[in-house]
């Protein structure tokens, strides 16, 4: 097909020619061109659907504004709703389809909803659906999401990938316009670090779409010169077809660069979309300006857009939206495109201008102080109606209306610290307010400075003083001459008719919806926004906004400053949630921790469990076993009887240092460090500050200032970051110094009757590890293999003989595969996580289980090592009365009895109460299968469990409709005198 | 370890329409409105001016608060009573949170609080002659790993000897239940089980504020907005009036429900809370053609989701590390629970974000609410909600007016007075731990 709408000239490249489809058939366009453009060029109006009524939409703008012209890009697992063809760069082979249509865009359906307009205006479901009670569920709502939507995605997984990086900058510049080019140019040229963002794929923002000289030379010519030039330095970045989508706390900038949209795949390798987060010391927003509609009735029709747009279209892209157009501007900037339409030769219908003092014009019909006051035409407008200035009325037609408003300054990034932008008089527009982010200047039309000259004057002025405030000296700084025609408006926000008159067009809200909200109360502008969705829609806004304001204010009989906007919030413009995971997606969602053993744990085919993102051993199966648990037992009874070896390098290793260290370990620790001689290791138990038990752990003193901390493997993180806050926030006095170690150790447990015999092989001879010279709870640096450091600690979680072996990560595969070859004459046996866990229930050492967060020292039998010659954290709110209690939760361990098995989860009923929540005497923790006992024991919680010993209680699972009946017992299944490990 | 059963389940029913003369909505007065262009709709509430007394003055125009003013006046018979606002009705958590609804909690206390609250909501949208399309469209809650397996066992026992309907599921029937989710058992964290209560769902959050505040303001309640309280003005230790930015109102009984700043208007009464208050932050997506009809939960990978009525996906996450007033949050926590979203549902990937934001949540010490008393007499307080607030409205609001009215807690309110943090008889919600060697 021709493109009827073509006109000469233009931005775009004629000798690149591009195919594409749009609904199935097939268009031609260029190099250069935006799906928008394109569609435009070849004389297509109708591009979408709204939400709600379905009626006809056309595009409006040419910018990422556009409420209308959404469709579904390309095809199969790419396919992408929603994507706004104005923001589309085209490319050859393009697919796009319109969207919440059926069957076709010219014939919907579900355009019988606009019948029915008259029952479907704002909040009508509030008011229905709600007889009978069951049809909301059973009817009226399926159907009301049946309808819901617009696109649809693909529902196939992404085959693209996205990335996420981080770039610093001393200024951040947003927006390519004049105002940003001025100001990076300014801060470029005096040796800042510079990144210049624009969501444009070219740089000059509305000076690429104007026919206006700067610096004596075509506008769209002098930006492409400025970009060209902050490409060749340096030390700026310039970075097209990225958005700064938000603004966080200390000058972070989120800013989303589509790398590959404009292509049709992603270069081999390359991702599809960037999320930056750009560290900025300063920032200027030099985002530009809006244009507004007017509203009237049916000033929805295809065909009807901004002006801007319209001469956008006509100089940038060379299409003409129609052959014939009408111009409607309560402002002089309607002028300026008839001035354009006329230079490029297409025909204007007329100018209606509602200001009776109208400028005159020199090409075209001017109906000064006229309106226009409805459209007609199916699928796109036809002709429009006027109401002239002497009352009277007359038909125009056109194929399209180019309606200026007025511009509202894209305030947007300032108020995402929940800044208020204020109502400005003179431009009729809301401009940045209080609350803007730190660091965060405003200039050009972003802040309502909107000619040419008074742009490029901000531009350098805001980077002057950003830079003066960075300390960077700047020698000279000119700007080009360029135009600076003043404003010139008389607010005109809708004209007044019987029919509707569309205000947010994707949504669906009418000059109607906001006279009923008046009605009913929903004054304020949120409930405005909430109760209409004027606003809510994908622009979030931009083009429906303060038009709606304006609306309400007229009928509160407020000015539009008391009546105030609703903020903005990020993003800018949406944003696939695809580039805020990155890579982080699949098997990389999160870090995948290998423990140094892992290598060799995997050689030996050792089966793996994911324990706090460690990859850690659950079992190492030996030929011929077929059950997990035929593994696990053989673990168990050989490191009892024998020696077995296990890698605990998972555990948090936290070195603590400094003066004020032991009195530090004392605040956070219940029961008391600064005693502990050194040498010497203490189990600790951490209290959070409501007493409930946070974790639990051994630390080592090594020196009079230096202590070694371990915790839980899951919670490594949390105890580090409890540790800083309380020596940053709590107790900055003191002198002491933290540091995670967790990864630069690795560290091995060695325990069984046989392990000091296997120690004693590895370890250098000059170090007496004897029973005596290093008894139980000892630690001490030594070295092993020959001279490597290493620090060996005797502690047990198994209840046997142990020691856990430390040496610096990097020896970690070369130490498991010497103390593997150390204990052979001892036939060393490699255990998991599963047998570590049998043995500690064995020996009633509590975990992660039994750590739940609402456990407390007395729960667990340790009231005592909440020391009260001391004060720490928790211990206050631990001495709770009910926290004490004598009938409270108690730890105990289960057996199961008659062949019975105990499971994790069940809850305790005495022997002959009911199964109800009123007899609920405890619940069980932890359950495993003891080879050493040969029978199924746990732990649990029990109310006076202290007592309780030797009684029967049944387990229930009330949802399997399980139970089974176990004897409560001490939790100490195995040497409850502690004698293996002291041996 | 178990408390008496709640002694009532739901206010008098049998409130269809509206008592106080406001014309009834129905699709026959929709029709009939239709017809005379929508003149006859009335303001949904009065903009009252504030009075010089009234019987008892709700602080926080929220769904707690004015569902608060709602069962005083309609349950108790207290017409006198004003619910002033800062803002705007329903500008808080309540028009700010993701609107899942629930009572599937672990101890007896709370299952009590959230199912009394759960009724309410079966049978709100009659009570109030309002729809706020609370849809039982079932919340599912995913377990990562064997751990979290262990533990939703010990809760969901628990859930069901409370009499709450719960059920697990394993992977292939979470896929059925859900098909859009990845079960693929060789991802990060694989989903390995869940639990289900399908009573559980979502409500329109701003139709709840709207549809209690219209409902309120038939019984006489006035609703009063852009009205910010600066003092507290006792006698001795009894509450006489509140200072507001719109004079002195006199009154003998003050209820503050003002989540995110409970701890700020309790220190006008020389009342030391223990509440933080955090940033919670959610997002929503671009309306798409539906694609997930229920609920999905996850605490191991931190994020919530569901789709809308108008299509949009509804994304939450986990609070931020760190306490604030502020009303937004930190960057990494919506690139958090965002990356986790696809992680469950690649086919989300392509889709596009819309909005984000945040609120402020004051979270107690054992993650469950404080609905008590306080050492001045006639000054009550209900907050410390946390992340969950929403779901709770209707019964908080319920048992929070039978506390003004009577100046005695029920026996449900009774738990969550501010004495347990002296006691210890704390009601820990925290859910699992995450602890483990």
């Amino acid at each position: 097909m021709t493109q009827v709408n073509r006109l000469d000239g233009g931005l775009i490249d004629r000798d690149t020619p591009l195919d594409f489809t749009f609904d199935g058939r097939r268009y031609g366009g260029f190099a250069g061109d935006t799906l928008a453009s394109a569609l435009l060029a070849n004389g297509v109006r109708l591009v979408g659907r709204s939400f709600k009524y379905h009626r006809p939409r056309g595009i409006i703008s040419a910018g990422s504004e556009e409420p209308n012209a959404l469709v579904e890009l390309r095809e199969g697992a790419r396919r992408e709703p929603n994507s706004r063809a104005t923001m589309t760069e085209l490319h050859d082979g393009l697919v796009a389809r319109s969207q919440n249509r059926f069957p076709s865009l010219g014939f919907d359906l579900m355009a019988v909803n606009d019948r029915f307009s008259a029952f479907l205006g704002a909040g009508f479901y509030y008011k229905t659906f709600m007889w009978p009670k069951a049809f909301w569920e059973r009817v009226y709502e399926p159907l009301i999401r049946q309808a819901a939507g617009l696109g649809a995605l693909s529902g196939d997984p992404d085959p693209d990938v996205y990335d996420r990086g981080f770039r610093h900058c001393d200024l951040l510049v947003i927006g390519a316009g004049p105002a940003g080019l001025m100001a990076a140019l300014t801060a470029g040229r005096a040796g800042a670090e510079v990144i210049l963002v624009d969501e444009d794929f070219r740089a000059g923002g509305r000076l690429t779409m104007e026919r206006e000289t700067v610096a004596g030379i075509n506008g769209a010519d002098w930006a492409a010169e400025a970009a060209a030039e902050l490409v060749s330095m340096p030390n700026v970045r310039v970075m097209p077809r990225s958005t700064a989508i938000g603004v966080f706390d200390h000058g972070i900038y989120s800013v989303l660069e589509r790398v590959a949209d404009h292509l049709p795949v992603p270069r081999e390798g390359t991702p599809r979309q960037i999320l930056w987060r750009v560290y900025a010391k300063r920032a200027i927003l030099a985002a530009g300006a809006t244009e507004r509609l007017i509203a009237f009735d049916n000033n929805d029709r295809p065909g009807i857009m901004q002006a801007s747009a319209v001469r956008g279209y006509v100089n940038r892209w060379a299409a003409a939206p129609a052959e014939r157009i009408a111009i409607f501007t309560n402002n002089d900037d309607g002028h300026r495109t008839a001035a354009d339409l006329a230079a490029a030769g297409v025909e204007i219908a007329a100018i209606i201008d509602s200001r009776p003092d109208a400028p005159a014009s020199d090409v075209a019909e001017l109906f000064a102080g006229a309106v226009v006051s409805n459209s007609s035409g199916r699928r796109g407008v036809g002709h429009v109606t006027l109401r002239l200035a002497d009352g009277g009325r007359k038909h125009v037609s056109c194929g399209a209306l180019a309606v200026s408003g007025g511009w509202n300054p894209n305030v947007h990034l300032t108020c995402h610290h929940r800044g208020r932008p204020q109502w400005q008089e003179n431009i009729a527009a809301f401009v940045p307010g209080d609350g803007v982010p730190p660091g965060l200047a405003v200039a050009g039309a972003a802040r309502g400075i909107f000619s040419t000259a008074g742009a490029l004057a901000d531009g350098r002025d805001q980077a002057l003083a950003q830079l003066a405030e960075l300390g960077i000296k700047v020698t000279s700084a000119t700007v080009p001459e360029a135009d600076d025609t003043p404003v010139k408006i008389t607010p005109l926000w809708h004209v007044g008719g019987t029919g509707r008159a569309w205000l947010d067009q994707q949504n669906d809200v009418t000059v109607k919806d906001v006279g009923l909200a008046h009605q009913e109360n929903f004054r304020a502008v949120e409930h405005l926004k909430r109760y209409t969705t004027l606003g809510m829609a994908g622009d979030q806004g931009r083009t429906s906004n303060v038009l709606g304001l304006a609306v309400m204010a007229e009928l509160t009989g407020k000015t539009i400053a008391d009546t105030g906007t609703t903020i903005y919030r990020p993003p800018y413009t949406p944003t696939p949630i695809a580039a805020f995971a990155g890579r982080s997606v699949g098997r990389n969602f999160r870090p995948t921790r290998l423990p140094p053993s892992h290598h060799w744990a995997a050689e030996q085919g050792a089966v793996f469990v994911e324990a706090g993102s460690w990859m850690r051993a659950q079992w190492f199966p030996r030929e011929g076993e077929v059950h997990w648990r035929e593994s696990v037992d053989r673990e168990v009874l050989a490191t009892r009887r024998s020696v077995g070896v296990c890698d605990v390098s998972t555990l948090g290793k936290i070195d603590i240092q400094g003066n004020d260290a032991g009195a530090f370990l004392d605040l956070v620790y219940s029961n008391r460090f600064s005693t502990l001689p050194v040498g010497r290791t203490r189990y600790g138990l951490m209290l959070r500050e409501d007493g409930m038990v946070m974790d639990d752990g051994t630390t080592a003193r090594l020196g009079e200032t230096h202590y070694l901390m371990t915790t839980t493997t899951a919670n490594a993180v949390g105890v580090y970051r409890h540790l800083e806050f309380v020596r940053q926030c709590l107790r900055p006095d003191m002198d002491v110094q933290l540091i995670s170690a967790t990864d630069s150790w690795a560290q091995f447990a060695v325990a069984g009757p046989n392990a000091r015999r296997v120690l004693q092989a590895v370890v250098d001879s000059q170090h007496d590890i004897s029973n005596e010279a290093f008894p139980f709870m000892a630690c001490r640096a030594i070295s092993v293999c020959g001279g490597v450091p290493a620090r060996l600690f005797r502690i047990s979680f198994s209840g046997e003989l142990a020691y856990e072996i430390a040496v610096p990560a990097r020896y970690g595969d070369a130490m498991i595969r010497a103390l593997m070859a150390a204990g052979e004459p001892h036939d060393i046996t490699p255990y998991g996580t599963e047998a570590l866990g049998v043995m500690r229930i064995e020996k009633g050492h509590v975990t992660g289980n039994e750590l739940n967060g609402t456990i407390t020292a007395h729960n667990l039998g340790m009231a005592k090592m909440v020391s009260t010659k001391k004060d720490s954290i928790g211990a206050v709110l631990a001495g709770r009365e009910a926290l004490v209690a004598e009938d409270g939760l108690c730890l105990v361990g289960l057996q199961a009895i008659d062949g019975d098995h105990v499971t994790a989860g069940a809850h305790m009923f005495a022997e002959s109460t009911p199964v109800d929540a009123a007899h609920d005497e405890g619940y069980v923790t932890s359950a495993a299968w003891s080879p050493h006992i040969g029978a199924s024991i746990g732990l649990g919680f029990i109310v006076r469990g202290a007592n309780r010993h030797g009684e029967t209680v049944r387990l229930m699972n009330p949802l399997e409709g399980r139970s089974a009946r176990a004897r409560i017992c001490s939790p100490h299944f195995i040497d409850p005198e502690g004698e293996r490990l002291r041996g | 370890m178990a408390s008496e059963k709640p002694d009532h389940e739901g206010p008098d029913r049998g409130l269809s329409g509206l008592p106080g003369g406001k014309p009834k909505y129905s699709a026959f007065a929709l029709a009939r409105q239709a017809m005379q262009y929508h003149q006859g709709w009335q303001r949904a509430w009065r903009d009252a001016q504030p009075r010089d007394e009234y019987d008892a003055v709700i602080i926080g125009g929220g769904g707690h608060g004015l569902a608060t003013a709602y069962y005083l006046a309609a349950v108790h018979g207290i017409n006198r009573v004003a619910v002033v606002e800062k803002g705007w009705l329903g500008g808080g958590n309540t028009g700010r949170n993701t609107t899942i609804i629930r009572s599937n909690y672990l101890w007896d206390e709370s299952a009590a609080i959230y199912e009394h609250a759960l009724k309410l909501w079966e049978g709100m949208s009659q009570d109030l002659n309002f729809n706020v399309m609370f849809s039982q469209r079932g919340v599912l809650t995913i377990a990562h790993s064997e751990h979290e397996l262990r533990e939703m066992s010990r809760r969901v026992h628990a859930i069901r000897m409370n009499g709450i309907d719960s059920e697990i599921l394993g992977p292939d029937e979470i896929r059925k239940f859900v098909p859009i989710i990845n079960i693929d058992q060789t991802i990060r964290y694989p989903v390995m089980g869940g639990f289900l209560q399908k009573r559980g769902g979502t409500a329109r959050h701003d139709a709840v504020a709207w549809g209690y505040a219209r409902a309120a303001d038939d019984l006489g309640v006035d609703i009063i907005q852009n009205c910010e309280v600066t003092g507290l003005r006792r006698n001795g230790r009894r509450i006489v009036g509140i200072e507001t930015s719109r004079g002195f109102i006199k009154t003998r009984k003050v209820g503050c429900v003002v989540a995110g700043h409970s701890s700020v208007v309790a220190a006008m009464a020389d009342i030391r809370l223990p509440v933080a208050s955090r940033p919670l932050q959610a997002l929503v997506s671009e309306p798409i053609k539906p694609i997930l009809d229920t609920v999905i939960m996850s605490n191991a990978v931190h994020m919530y989701v569901s789709q809308s009525d108008k299509g949009e996906m509804v994304l939450g996450a986990g609070v931020d590390k760190y306490n604030s007033y502020a009303q937004r949050g930190s960057f990494p926590v919506p690139e958090h629970m965002i990356s986790a979203a696809v992680e469950l549902f690649p086919v989300l990937s392509r889709l596009r974000m819309l909005r984000h934001w945040g609120g402020i949540v004051d979270t107690c010490p054992d993650a469950s609410p404080i609905i008590s008393k306080t050492d001045v007499e006639g000054l009550y307080f209900n907050c410390g909600w946390g992340t969950g607030g929403f779901k709770a409205t209707p019964g908080s609001g319920y048992v929070f007016a039978d506390l003004i009215a009577n100046d005695r807690p029920n026996s449900i309110a009774a738990p969550y007075a501010l004495d347990r943090f002296q006691t210890g008889l704390l009601i820990d919600e925290h859910g699992a731990a995450g602890v483990a060697h």
